[in-house]
């Protein structure tokens, strides 16, 4: 039983060292979103197709760029803007900070793309992943 | 040995080896910003901007196409908005001062969300304020909307009476000499970040 608790312990403590310690990296620093092909036409047969969140988080220097593409066949109102068929859009963010778009594809109106920090420090990175985990869940 | 000792040597050495890889933090690089260097939003490719033909608030007709060879700055607005209109001008001004004599290969036009309120005079009253080169335009409501549907801008009127609100898109268009439509600023960027921009398009 001793043993079973000594075990979980470390390994509890290990996960959380980990969360700490290792550097927060992504493959690319862009967070893209896509207007598949054929989405104008499924909103017009009526249903319901939600591509772009109302809320966007970012992470200076590690994930901050913004990316939306209209692959569909139709010019799409995405995000902040109007994106014609084949077009893409590249918004890049150098100060953390929440910033409010007007958006009509949700229901508030508006997007918000928060864009935080650089998680730096063991204390920040623990932070970041335990918001990044909650956020996921929600 | 207790559990506590035989545990310690192996947790020490997970957390120096993490610590090592921790101090490998990768800095900001120049990867995140867009390939031309511009800070403003880009769109890939750059559409043809839409013209307009709607009324100047010097006198005249106000079209796009007028300033072919310039760079647009381009931006709606209404001047009774009570903190993003003045902000984002005032941002705009500064920007056009620091560019110096290349100011000149700059235009600002300021299209109105609130056509009802902003006739051609007060526009120009409103904008000579910021910069006497800023050129407003209006125009019935529903050529105001027809020109904000082919931007995408969104305009919202909000409240009763005369004193009603219009909450509207707050970025400013940024488009090439040659009418491209080339990138979006958000509202909040500081007019160092317009200059950086404007001089990478003029050039």
């Amino acid at each position: 039983m001793a043993m079973a608790m000594a075990v979980v312990t470390v390994a509890a403590l290990a996960a959380l060292a980990w969360a700490a310690f290792t550097p927060v990296t992504f493959a690319s620093r862009e967070e893209t979103f896509e207007i598949p092909k054929g989405t104008w036409a499924r909103r017009m047969a009526g249903n319901k197709v939600e591509i772009l969140p109302s809320r966007v988080f970012l992470t200076l220097g590690i994930r901050d760029v913004l990316l939306l593409k209209n692959m569909d066949d139709v010019p799409q109102i995405f995000g902040p803007t109007l994106m014609m068929p084949g077009q893409s859009f590249r918004l890049p963010f150098e100060v953390a900070s929440s910033y409010q778009f007007a958006c009509t594809a949700h229901a508030s109106g508006q997007m918000t793309v928060v864009v935080v920090e650089q998680p730096d420090t063991p204390w920040r990175r623990l932070a970041w992943r335990t918001r990044k985990i909650l956020r996921t869940v929600a | 040995m207790s559990y506590a000792t035989r545990f310690a040597a192996p947790l020490t050495c997970l957390l120096l080896s993490l610590t090592a890889h921790a101090a490998d933090v990768p800095g900001r690089s120049a990867e995140g910003r867009n390939p031309e260097g511009l800070k403003a939003g880009v769109f890939d490719p750059a559409r043809e901007a839409p013209d307009f033909s709607v009324r100047g608030s010097d006198g005249s007709a106000l079209t796009l196409s007028r300033y072919r060879g310039k760079v647009v700055l381009l931006g709606f607005g209404y001047t009774h908005c009570p903190n993003v209109c003045p902000v984002t001008l005032a941002v705009l001004a500064q920007a056009r001062r620091q560019l110096g004599p290349l100011g000149s290969q700059v235009q600002v036009i300021y299209l109105t969300v609130d056509p009802e309120r902003d006739q051609a005079e007060r526009l120009k009253q409103y904008l000579a304020a910021f910069d006497p080169t800023f050129v407003g335009g209006t125009g019935s409501a529903a050529q105001m909307a027809a020109v904000r549907l082919s931007y995408g801008v969104t305009a919202e009127k909000h409240g009763t009476g005369s004193d009603y609100a219009v909450a509207h898109s707050s970025f400013v268009y940024l488009i090439t000499r040659d009418g491209k439509l080339r990138a979006l600023m958000p509202f909040g960027h500081k007019a160092d970040d317009y200059v950086h921009d404007i001089a990478m398009l003029l050039n």
